[in-house]
C-alpha cells in the first residue's frame, strides 16, 4: 500500500498494481450550519493482492470511506479509481452493475435474508448476474462446503451459529470471486479465535494479486492480519501502518497525508 | 430474483397472513356487499323475467317500476291489438289483494291474472297441477317454496277439505303448507288451489296467486281501470323497436322490450331509493379497511426486509429490479387474497342460494374485485416502493 504519495518506502508495495486510488476525495453530508464533513480530502492507494484496514474511532469518516470506495456512495470532489474505473463516471445503474461485477460485501449485521436459505443467500450474487437459481444454489453449495459449512445449504441462516452465519456471509460475497472484497467490522459478532479464522479465510481468498480487500474494523486481535492499517481520524488520514509487524507496533505515521491537516 | 421475493413474502408468515386477511376480507367485503346489491335490485324486476316468450310489454307511460302499478283502461288491449305488427296482446293483471285463510288470518297476496286462452304471462316453473287448470272454476295457482311470507293453512284442515260449520281455527295455532285442493278467499270471494308453483324472489314481500285475467278481476275491487299492462308479440320478422314506437304512437302507452322494462324499474330503484348508497358506503368501507390493513402490512413487510433490499442493492441490484421484486410481492399476495375473498363470497353465495338473502354475483363482480384489491396492492406497494427507491446502499453499513 502506499499511502500519500508515490515515492513508498515498501518495495513489496510498489511491486503490486494499484488496485484503488483515491485523491483528495471529499464528502460532505447536509448544508449549511449543519453540514459534516465526513471526508476531507482523502488520498490512499490500495495495492491489489492486499488486505487494508480501516481503523479508527467512530464518527472518523470510515463507513463513508468504504462507501465511496465501494461505490456505494458518491464523493463530493476528488479522484476516485477503482480497478481502472473512475467510477465518479458511472451513472447509478452502471454503477450498480459495476458493484455487482466487482464487489463482495461483508457486513456488519450479515444481513442474511431469513427466509432464504443458507445456499439461496450465497447464491444472490450470483443470481444477480443472471445465473439461473438452481445452478447457483450448486455452487453455492460447493463453497459452503469448502467453508465448513457442508449439508447446511437448505437450513435456514437463523439457525446457524454467529460464526456459521459469518461464514455464510462470507461465502456470499466471495462466490462471484469480486476483485473487491469489502468488510464492514467481519468479527466484532465473534469471539477472538473464531474472529482470527474468518480473517485468515477471508485474506487466504482475497488476497491474490489481482484482488484487494478492504476491512473497516476496531478489533485490534486482528490488526496482524493487515498488509497496511489506515487510521481514519476526523475525515482524514492521519497515519499508516504498514504489514503484520507495523500493525502490531506502536502506530506511527509512515507519511503524512498530501494536503490534509495532520494537526 | 422472482423467486426470492416470493419466498420472503412466503416467509415471513405472520405478515404474509395478515395481508391476505387484509385482502382477503377487502375483496370479501366488496364482492359480497356488491352482490347482495346486485341481488336485491334484480329482485325489483324480477317478475318480468318471469314472464317468458313475449316481445313487449305495455304499460302506462307515467309507471317508474313494474311494482308501480297505473292500471290501463280495458279498451287498451283492442287498441294495441289494432297496432300493425302484433300478432297477439294479452291483458295482464296484478296486483297486491288481501287473502283470508280458514284460521281467520289475512294476508297480503301478489295476485297475477293472465289471459285464459293463451296463459301468457304464467310462472316459469310449475310444481303440482297444470296451468291449464287456471281455467276451472274458481282456481288459483300458489307461490310456493320462496322465502316470501308462505300461506299456511291450520294443521287440523285436512288438504282440500272445507272447515265444519262452527268449526274455528287458533289463528296462532300450528299449520302447514298449503296445498292442491285447499280452499282460500280472496277479497272475500273462494278461490280453490289449483297448483303449485315456483316464482322468482321479487321485492314485494307477498307470495305470489296465479289465477285468469277475469277471475283476477272479480277479485279485484271495482274500478274502471284495471289492467296493469299488455303483453304483446310480434309478428314473426317484425321489427320490435319499429313495432314499439308504433304502439306508442298510435295508443299513448309505453311499449318495451323486457329487458327495457326491466332497467326501467332497475333505474328507478337506483335513482330514486338510498339502496345504492347504502351498498356504496359499505363497498367503500371494505376497500378502506383493505387499504387500512393490507396496505399497513404490506408496508410494514417491506420495511422490515428493507435492509435485506439494501443488502441486494449494495450487491448490484437495480432500483428497477427491486421494484420488480416489492410489485411481484404486492401482485402474489393481491391474487391469493382476491381468491380467499372471492372464494369466501361464493361460498356464502352458494350458503345463501335460495335463502330470504338477495345474493347475485355478475361475472362483473369478480372483476371489480379484483380491481380494488389491485387499487390496494399499488397503494400498498408505491408507498414501499417509494421507500426503497429513497433507500441509500450505504446504508447497509449502518448500525441496527
Amino acid at each position: 500500500m502506499t499511502f500519500g504519495s508515490a515515492n513508498s518506502t515498501n518495495t513489496t508495495v510498489a511491486a503490486h498494481a494499484t488496485a484503488i486510488r483515491l485523491r483528495g476525495v471529499t464528502k460532505t453530508f447536509g448544508r449549511g450550519e449543519s453540514a459534516v464533513k465526513a471526508l476531507q480530502g482523502i488520498d490512499l492507494d490500495v495495492p491489489a493482492g492486499e488486505l487494508t484496514m480501516l481503523v479508527g474511532p467512530s464518527g472518523c469518516g470510515k463507513t463513508t470511506l468504504i462507501s465511496i470506495l465501494a461505490g456505494l456512495l458518491s464523493r463530493d470532489s476528488g479522484e476516485l479509481n477503482v480497478f481502472g474505473t473512475d467510477l465518479a463516471t458511472l451513472r447509478r445503474d452502471r454503477l450498480a452493475a459495476w458493484r455487482r461485477d466487482n464487489v463482495g460485501f461483508i457486513f456488519q449485521q450479515f444481513n442474511l435474508v431469513p427466509q432464504l436459505t443458507v445456499a439461496e443467500n450465497v447464491s444472490v450474487p450470483l443470481v444477480l448476474k443472471g445465473e439461473s437459481v438452481s445452478a447457483s444454489v450448486r455452487k453455492a453449495n460447493e463453497l459452503l462446503t469448502t467453508l465448513g459449512l457442508e449439508g447446511r445449504g437448505k437450513s435456514g441462516p437463523l439457525k446457524l451459529s454467529g460464526g456459521q452465519q459469518q461464514r455464510v456471509a462470507i461465502a456470499r460475497a466471495l462466490i462471484h470471486e469480486p476483485r473487491l472484497l469489502v468488510c464492514d467490522e467481519p468479527t466484532s459478532a465473534l469471539d477472538a479465535e473464531l474472529g482470527r479464522r474468518v480473517m485468515e479465510l477471508i485474506r487466504g481468498r482475497s488476497t491474490r494479486p489481482d484482488r484487494a480487500v478492504v476491512v473497516v474494523t476496531h478489533d485490534d486481535r486482528i490488526f496482524h492480519l493487515a498488509d497496511s492499517i489506515a487510521h481514519v481520524n476526523d475525515g482524514r488520514i492521519d497515519q499508516l501502518t504498514r504489514g503484520a509487524a507495523h500493525a502490531r507496533a506502536a502506530p506511527t505515521p509512515t507519511t503524512s497525508t498530501p494536503g490534509s491537516n495532520p494537526n | 430474483m422472482w423467486r426470492f421475493a416470493i419466498k420472503m413474502l412466503f416467509g415471513d408468515s405472520a405478515k404474509f397472513y395478515g395481508i391476505l386477511l387484509g385482502l382477503g376480507f377487502a375483496s370479501l367485503l366488496i364482492a359480497q356487499q356488491a352482490s347482495i346489491f346486485v341481488g336485491l335490485m334484480s329482485r325489483t324486476f324480477a317478475f318480468v323475467g318471469e314472464v317468458g316468450h313475449l316481445d313487449l310489454w305495455v304499460f302506462d307511460p307515467t309507471q317508474s317500476f313494474v311494482d308501480d302499478q297505473k292500471p290501463l283502461r280495458s279498451t287498451a288491449i283492442d287498441r294495441v291489438r289494432g297496432v300493425e305488427g302484433v300478432a297477439w296482446a294479452a291483458p295482464l293483471y296484478k296486483s297486491l289483494l288481501v287473502a283470508t285463510l280458514p284460521n281467520g288470518v289475512r294476508r297480503s297476496v301478489d295476485v297475477v291474472g293472465i289471459d285464459a286462452d293463451t296463459l301468457a304471462g304464467g310462472p316459469a316453473e310449475v310444481v303440482a297441477g297444470s296451468l291449464a287448470d287456471l281455467r276451472l272454476p274458481d282456481a288459483v295457482m300458489v307461490e310456493i317454496g320462496s322465502s316470501q311470507q308462505q300461506l299456511r293453512l291450520p294443521a287440523d284442515l285436512a288438504p282440500g277439505a272445507i272447515p265444519a260449520p262452527g268449526q274455528v281455527f287458533d289463528p296462532n295455532g300450528p299449520t302447514r303448507d298449503v296445498e292442491v285442493g285447499d280452499i282460500l278467499e280472496l277479497n272475500e270471494r273462494r278461490a280453490r288451489v289449483v297448483g303449485l308453483v315456483k316464482c322468482a324472489e321479487t321485492f314485494v314481500a307477498a307470495p305470489t296467486v296465479y289465477t285468469t285475467y277475469a277471475r283476477a278481476l272479480s277479485y279485484a275491487p271495482q274500478s274502471r281501470r284495471v289492467m296493469s299492462a299488455v303483453l304483446v308479440t310480434a309478428n314473426e320478422g317484425e321489427d320490435v323497436a319499429a313495432l314499439a314506437e308504433r304502439i306508442r304512437t298510435q295508443t299513448g302507452l309505453e311499449a318495451l322490450d323486457p329487458n327495457a322494462y326491466a332497467m326501467r324499474t332497475l333505474s328507478y330503484w337506483m335513482r330514486e331509493t338510498g339502496i345504492p348508497i347504502n351498498f356504496g358506503i359499505a363497498i367503500a368501507l371494505g376497500f378502506f379497511v383493505g387499504v387500512a390493513i393490507a396496505g399497513q402490512m404490506f408496508y410494514n413487510f417491506t420495511l422490515d426486509n428493507l435492509r435485506y433490499f439494501g443488502a441486494f442493492k449494495a450487491m448490484g441490484a437495480s432500483t428497477w429490479r427491486l421494484l420488480g421484486m416489492v410489485a411481484l410481492q404486492a401482485l402474489v399476495a393481491g391474487v391469493l387474497g382476491l381468491g380467499l375473498g372471492l372464494g369466501a363470497v361464493s361460498a356464502f353465495g352458494l350458503n345463501a342460494a335460495g335463502g330470504k338473502l338477495a345474493f347475485k354475483m355478475l361475472w362483473q363482480i369478480p372483476l371489480i374485485a379484483a380491481g380494488a384489491v389491485l387499487i390496494i396492492c399499488i397503494l400498498a406497494s408505491v408507498i414501499s416502493m417509494w421507500k426503497v427507491v429513497r433507500l441509500d446502499p450505504a446504508d447497509v453499513f449502518k448500525g441496527p
